[in-house]
């Protein structure tokens, strides 16, 4: 499960959901691995305003992975401009002639955005629990997917 | 409403959950052809939207817009063993009745053939309610700007069908599913994956091998999608019949 589930999950329990304090879930005991994906920057942009980056950065202190910045990226620290790297890259120069070109596909992902692109949609835990801040209920993750499927006592 | 005897999350419980779980290789294979207003609705949203599949199956709507990112959750956990393949998304095991979502927190919502498999009118209501929840509220009420949530049925009226159902007949059906068990070829095919598991209840053997699982459906009639979101306190945008589904455009009210 990616990192970024994380961003939009809380309690499965009703009443836990008024309570601040269930989200985020708390990964514990995670075994953490990474899958390679191919980097969206305009996708990475248009998310970069959905997330709970105080969040994120507690979820990324808790399972031990390097600090976040305390304040989230802004789009523009995504990307570098085009005209800087293009003379770098001999390949590309035939492709600047061609004005039909996509320009948002063609500009060059930051190291911010590569370490985004790392922690949100490459990281996945594979396996441990998903502790609840508000009741303490544990739901498994196991093979990569999470079990939000609560005992009958407590539907 | 019909007289059943047992209906509600046991009744479900046998008669839709475990019988999904029994066919999700095999009803996975028959499902992967997106329904044209369900794709249309899904590649509508901005990139970057943030959804919902509620009852996602075997994801079969995940691979349709991938500058959108969506969570898709299913009963099944071997659907969602079949779903969780598809990027940039992701799956979850959750019921609709207790989705672990913030409320308010998607741009959209889908629930594609889900509801119909709840057992009394309540529990599908309870069910629209859930995915009108978690979908972002309107700035004011009624302003009609909040998520929108595409809910599909299937419908009583379809006298044209494999099925033959229309106005007036039963509402609540079980309807059957064949798993084949062809004799010339060796049980290698995924339909083998079922030897020696036993019969469920509710599927009976048959002399060929076939062996037939009945699912609970609650068939809506004309109105009825309507009628089920206005009390789970939704707003109707758009609606309409589609090949013997119901479907509507809802978003909180």
């Amino acid at each position: 499960m990616k990192l970024l589930t994380l961003n939009f999950l809380t309690c499965a329990i009703k009443t836990c959901k008024t309570n601040p304090a269930s989200f985020p879930l708390h990964p514990r005991n995670a075994e953490l691995e990474i899958q390679e994906a191919d980097i969206n920057l305009p996708f990475l942009k248009n998310i970069l305003p959905r997330l709970m980056w105080e969040e994120i950065r507690t979820i990324a202190r808790e399972l031990g992975l390097p600090d976040l910045p305390s304040t989230p990226p802004t789009p523009t620290d995504l990307s570098i401009s085009t005209s800087s790297t293009a003379p770098s890259n001999p390949d590309t120069s035939l492709d600047t002639d061609e004005p039909s070109e996509a320009p948002a596909g063609e500009e060059t992902p930051s190291q911010t955005a590569l370490d985004l692109h790392r922690l949100l949609l490459e990281t996945c835990i594979q396996e441990g629990i998903l502790v609840c801040g508000s009741c303490g209920h544990e739901y498994a993750v196991k093979e990569g997917v999470a079990n939000f499927l609560l005992p009958g006592h407590l539907v | 409403m019909a007289e059943l005897d047992t209906q509600g999350a046991d009744y479900e419980a046998e008669h839709v959950h475990s019988v999904y779980e029994e066919i999700a290789s095999h009803f996975s294979s028959t499902r992967y052809k997106p329904w044209p207003i369900v794709e249309r609705f899904l590649k509508e949203q901005s990139d970057g939207a943030i959804g919902a599949d509620v009852g996602c199956g075997n994801g079969k709507y995940l691979a349709v817009n991938k500058n959108v990112f969506i969570v898709g959750s299913d009963r099944s956990t071997n659907l969602i063993k079949i779903a969780k393949q598809h990027e940039p998304h992701s799956t979850i095991v959750a019921d609709n009745l207790s989705l672990p979502h913030p409320p308010g927190t998607f741009n959209f919502a889908i629930s594609i053939a889900v509801i119909h498999h709840l057992s009394t009118p309540a529990r599908r209501i309870e069910a629209v309610k859930a995915v009108l929840d978690i979908v972002r509220r309107p700035s004011s009420p009624g302003t009609k700007d909040g998520g929108k949530a595409l809910i599909y049925v299937w419908a009583l009226e379809q006298k044209n069908s494999r099925r033959g159902w229309d106005e007036g007949h039963e509402q609540d059906v079980m309807v059957p599913w064949v798993l084949k068990q062809k004799k010339e070829k060796k049980p290698k095919r995924r339909q083998g994956e079922m030897e020696g598991k036993g019969v469920v209840e509710g599927s009976e053997e048959k002399q060929d091998g076939d062996r037939t699982f009945l699912r609970y459906y609650h068939l809506y009639k004309k109105g009825e999608l309507e009628q089920d979101i206005g009390e789970a306190g939704g707003v109707v945008l758009e609606s309409g019949y589609e090949k013997d589904n119901w479907w509507a455009i809802a978003t909180p009210n």
